[in-house]
């Protein structure tokens, strides 16, 4: 069987393959790395970092779903001290691509994250979460505003020299008017998509299943949500697209990777099935063995329409 | 400590009570690692629906063979009672933090309400092995007759009274409290809420320790998702119940 190539290169990031795990699915990676091998994975996306610490919403903070389900975890984390002294120490020792994502309520709180994160040698780049729906005082606030997503962008830009990645919300119009504007500003890339915003209701005591009201959606619920999102920032904007929403298998990877995707995230499939990142692998070798593709970067956009 | 993900072949999968199932299946690996109080997650379909998998406590183990106890309260156990003697499924374990049994203790008593009596028979017989003395309680709506030899000897409490003392599981022990009472004394409890309520109050009163298992929805089992939090007693913070649970000190934390 000949070789193929399936490392991707992301700006100056170059990853060993084109599979990720996204961030708020693998926490730090600790627990994670006693089910799965994360070393044969591409990168690794830590649990949005605040620089305080954020207890997160009460519960009730997830709702199963039709083939997905809805999450209010309100950002919880153990904030930029406790990961930097706790969970650095560990990212270090795991011998893979850590990118670590970060959550903010104001332009200042972003900025003095990367400023205290930018030398740690473990990181290898950052992305940046524009877009979470279930913390009140920023996320989709940031998220929907497409001068606020251009102003984090530039303010942080100046800061690092690691990759900067936007993870951009599906809740706006026109996604690829965010994606030209973070490539304006100079971001490295684009993770495509967060969750969508939904709720659900108990009929007999008609109160919200999640004390937040609403959650983001994820699962294979949205995969084709997220599908589209992609390619409509591929057709438009010269800037690599990380597809992220509901990949469960090898093939929805190599689905996203054709619509444009220069590399994939798996999150809640992760969930069900922590080994699943080894299966998505491992299938898209032999896929592109069997269609005589050499190279997966080759099938990045090459969609026919 | 490793978690394994094993495709387990089921061995008996029946109905032992009105809306209680009993499921065997074949898993050498988390039947090596698991203690009692531990649980596994079950993927129940194959086809993504329903999405997530379901926590189940360890009823019961022996040799390589570990049982489960649940009841059918949506399509996922609907499912599960489904599924055919000789099929495998997917079962992700041992997760969490079971009960601790402590060198000193000579007198356990073990509380379940309503399908909370399934960590239980596992316990009892861990404890009974090192010559605890132990004596199970378990509350119903009303007659539970079981058949199933996992749940001799035990004190009924039904809210009907038509089997054992007629109310709650914690009024039963406090009905025989003057011949239970010990010095080396330890109380073990699962079932809803309420019921924990009560326990606590109870035995917090009789100023004897006391370990509940707790219940939550969940998505991952542990911890990484962070969809289980409980609120903790000593902190304004949040504990996980899968991975810092599901078995807690009952001062630890705020039902």
């Amino acid at each position: 069987m000949s070789d193929v190539n399936l490392s991707v290169k992301i700006g100056s990031l170059e990853l060993k393959n084109p599979v990720m795990l996204a961030s708020g699915t693998v926490g730090y990676g600790e627990e994670i790395s006693r089910i799965v091998d994360l070393t044969q994975v591409g990168a690794i996306i830590t649990k949005s970092i605040s620089l305080e610490p954020r207890k997160g919403n009460p519960p009730e903070r997830i709702w199963e779903t039709s083939s997905g389900m809805l999450n209010a975890i309100g950002l919880a984390n153990i904030g930029l001290k406790r990961f930097v002294d706790e969970k650095i120490p560990f990212l270090e020792k795991i011998n893979t691509t850590v990118i670590c994502n970060i959550a903010a309520s104001s332009f200042d709180e972003y900025a003095e994250c990367v400023k205290s994160l930018k030398d740690i040698e473990t990181i290898k780049a950052f992305e940046i979460n524009v877009s979470c729906p279930n913390v009140k005082d920023g996320g989709l606030l940031f998220g929907n505003d497409i001068n606020a997503v251009r102003e984090i962008t530039s303010l942080l830009r100046p800061i690092t020299d690691k990759p900067l990645i936007i993870k951009l919300s599906p809740n706006t119009a026109s996604i690829k008017d965010f994606a030209q504007a973070v490539k304006e500003e100079g971001a490295d890339a684009v993770s495509a998509i967060n969750t969508l915003v939904g709720t659900a209701f108990n009929i007999y005591t008609r109160k919200p299943r999640i004390k937040n009201i609403t959650g983001g959606l994820s699962g294979p619920a949205i995969k084709p949500v997220a599908l589209a999102k992609v390619l409509e920032i591929s057709r438009d904007v010269d800037i690599p697209v990380i597809g992220v929403g509901g990949i469960s298998s090898w093939e929805d990877a190599a689905e996203f990777i054709i619509a444009g995707a220069s590399a994939v995230q798996i999150g809640t499939a992760n969930f069900v099935n922590p080994k699943i990142s080894e299966e998505v692998i491992e299938g898209l070798r032999s896929y592109c063995t069997a269609m005589n593709i050499s190279d997966i970067n080759d099938l990045v956009a090459s969609y026919t329409l | 400590m490793s978690v394994c993900i094993d495709n387990c072949e089921v061995i008996e999968n029946s109905q032992v009570a009105e809306n209680i199932y009993f499921l065997k299946t074949v898993a050498p690996n988390i039947a090596r690692e698991v203690y009692p109080g531990q649980f596994c997650n079950i993927l129940v379909s194959d086809y993504g629906t329903p999405l997530l998998r379901r926590p189940f406590s360890v009823a019961f183990r022996e040799k390589n063979i570990i049982g489960f106890l649940y009841d059918i309260v949506g399509m996922g156990t609907e499912l599960l009672s489904k599924v055919d003697v000789g099929e495998k499924i997917s079962i992700e374990g041992p997760l969490g933090n079971g009960f601790n049994i402590d060198g000193s203790l000579e007198v356990a008593l073990l509380l379940g309400g309503g399908i909370g009596i399934a960590p239980l028979p596992f316990l009892r017989e861990k404890l009974q092995k090192r010559g605890i003395n132990t004596l199970t309680f378990w509350g119903s709506k009303t007659s539970g007759k079981l058949n199933l030899s996992l749940f001799d000897n035990i004190y009924f409490a039904t809210d009907d009274g038509s089997e054992g003392f007629q109310g709650n599981v914690v009024e039963s022990v406090g009905n025989l409290w003057s011949s239970i009472s010990h010095a080396n004394l330890k109380a073990y409890a699962c079932g809803p809420t309420p019921m924990l309520i009560a326990a606590q109050n109870f035995f917090q009163e009789k100023n004897v320790p006391l370990e509940i298992s707790v219940e939550s929805r969940m998505a991952c089992g542990f911890g990484i998702c962070q969809g289980c939090p409980i609120k903790s007693a000593d902190s304004d913070e949040y504990k996980l119940v899968c991975k810092d649970g599901p078995v807690f000190n009952s001062k630890e934390v705020v039902l």
